[in-house]
């Protein structure tokens, strides 16, 4: 083959390959974020398969937290304010992981509605904030920063 | 001045974010300075390979008029 | 007002204007940068909740931001080029592709190892780290597809092109923490309430991203200046050039 077109030939199939791996990557990542992404609510309501892998986010149940204390094993429940899943983790939990904060568990619902979870993340809110200035607001009796202000 | 660290370790140490923090700090770094050098050196090239096909222009030149 | 747009046209008044304006930006943006750097990393107080490794938010933030904003420029030179067949837009084109590809590298990289102390993991299918990797990719489409093509003036085009079909990306970036839900939070900076950031912590913030626009300017004329000379070398203005200068 002529040089000069065996060169755009190969570019040609780069740019190809390239833009399939990209699309393809995309269509990979969405998936598996937008129809496998279940609010509480509508975990609650028997709208999430049972035994597929799927994500619930919500905001950890104010003393719902119960670690064992022999293994990693932990329970604990989401909420989003309308509904409530029951959440089992065995695992390293991020640092930022707390009652009061948000969380996404990724894992398979049970037969009994509980998330048997795989991956717990943690999700932090918008407030950026030093520590002095976090304690003075705890002191004064305003909401503790970052508890329910939203997911 | 309210500096946050009193000693290189603990700056280094980042209070246990340590590699974190100076990875990405790190590779900023680093791709800036490459993005900083790449078109210096590229215009650097540009100039003597110019001056270069001046030099040969003007000797080819020289030697066509010297002989007609 | 026109003959401003025809100066600009011309690759000598670009040139000399460029080298003019970098000669105090650059070294200034430098001093800014590294003043910067010792200010966010020495001088800030930690956060509340993440301690120090939110320190990575000032390179994470203004890198995204110009990302995104030199996407624009590219795109919008594109389209100068395409209508207006102006060759100094089509330059500026061509020299932002690869500037807005390393920024938006370094927004995923640095996101990626903030996200694991404090997400606890590097990397996640949400709706925003998903459209900005959409955005390297596209990126990287513009600069593939230039050198795909002999015929400068079709790449050009066919550049101009996958740029402006882009554009619709960077609304949806901005927008997805708001849209979609999101492992990423929504904005700290509001431009209509007050931003949810500290004062003490928001300052240093501003200041990182006009530094980033800074260096983004000063790549953006640098590389423009090389490819103007590469363009241009046979021309008249580029001999007076060597001649003049060492």
């Amino acid at each position: 083959m002529h040089p000069v077109r065996k060169r755009r030939l190969m570019i040609v199939l780069f740019i190809v390959l390239f833009s399939s791996v990209a699309v393809g990557l995309v269509v990979y990542g969405l998936s598996g974020n937008i129809n496998l992404f279940y609010p509480p609510a509508e975990v609650v309501a028997g709208k999430a398969p049972v035994g597929q892998s799927i994500r619930v986010g919500g905001m950890v149940v104010d003393g719902s937290i119960q670690r064992a204390s022999d293994s990693l094993r932990v329970a604990f429940e989401l909420t989003d304010y309308s509904g409530t899943v029951p959440v089992v983790y065995e695992g390293i939990l991020p640092d930022l992981f707390d009652e009061g904060q948000g969380a996404v568990a990724a894992g398979q619902l049970d037969a009994n509605g509980v998330l048997q979870a795989t991956e717990i993340l943690a999700k932090h809110d918008e407030n950026y904030m030093p520590p002095e200035v976090a304690e003075a607001l705890e002191a004064s009796g305003k909401a503790p920063p970052g508890a329910g202000s939203g997911s | 001045m309210n500096w946050q660290f009193d000693s290189l370790a603990a700056l280094m140490q980042m209070d246990g974010h340590g590699a974190f923090v100076w990875s990405a700090y790190g590779i900023t770094a680093l791709v800036l300075a490459i993005l900083l050098v790449a078109p210096l050196n590229r215009r650097k090239r540009l100039l003597s390979e110019i001056r270069g096909e001046q030099r040969r222009q003007k000797a080819a030149e020289e030697a066509h008029a010297s002989r007609s | 007002m026109w003959s401003f747009f025809h100066k600009l046209g011309s690759p000598p008044w670009l040139y000399g204007i460029s080298g003019s304006i970098l000669r105090w930006l650059l070294p200034a943006s430098i001093v800014a940068l590294l003043a910067g750097l010792a200010w966010v990393l020495l001088v800030v107080p930690p956060d509340f909740r993440q301690g120090n490794s939110y320190r990575i938010m000032y390179i994470h933030v203004p890198t995204a931001v110009v990302s995104m904003a030199g996407y624009y420029v590219m795109a919008i030179a594109g389209a100068i080029h395409l209508i207006w067949k102006m060759k100094m837009a089509d330059v500026a084109m061509k020299c932002a592709a690869p500037i807005g590809a390393a920024l938006t590298f370094l927004a995923l990289v640095t996101g990626a190892i903030w996200g694991k102390p404090t997400w606890g993991t590097w990397w996640v299918w949400d709706a925003r780290i998903t459209s900005v990797l959409v955005l390297l990719f596209l990126y990287l489409g513009v600069i593939a597809l230039y050198e795909a093509f002999d015929n400068k003036e079709a790449a050009s085009r066919a550049c101009a092109v996958l740029s402006l079909v882009g554009m619709v990306n960077i609304p949806i970036i901005y927008k997805s923490v708001d849209w979609w839900y999101s492992l990423h939070q929504p904005a700290s900076i509001k431009f209509t309430s007050e931003s949810t950031m500290d004062a003490s912590m928001l300052y240093p913030l501003l200041y990182m991203i006009i530094v980033f626009y800074a260096l983004y300017t000063c790549l953006l004329l640098l590389n423009m200046r090389a490819e103007l000379l590469d363009r241009e070398r046979s021309k008249g203005w580029v001999r007076a050039l060597l001649k003049g200068s060492r």
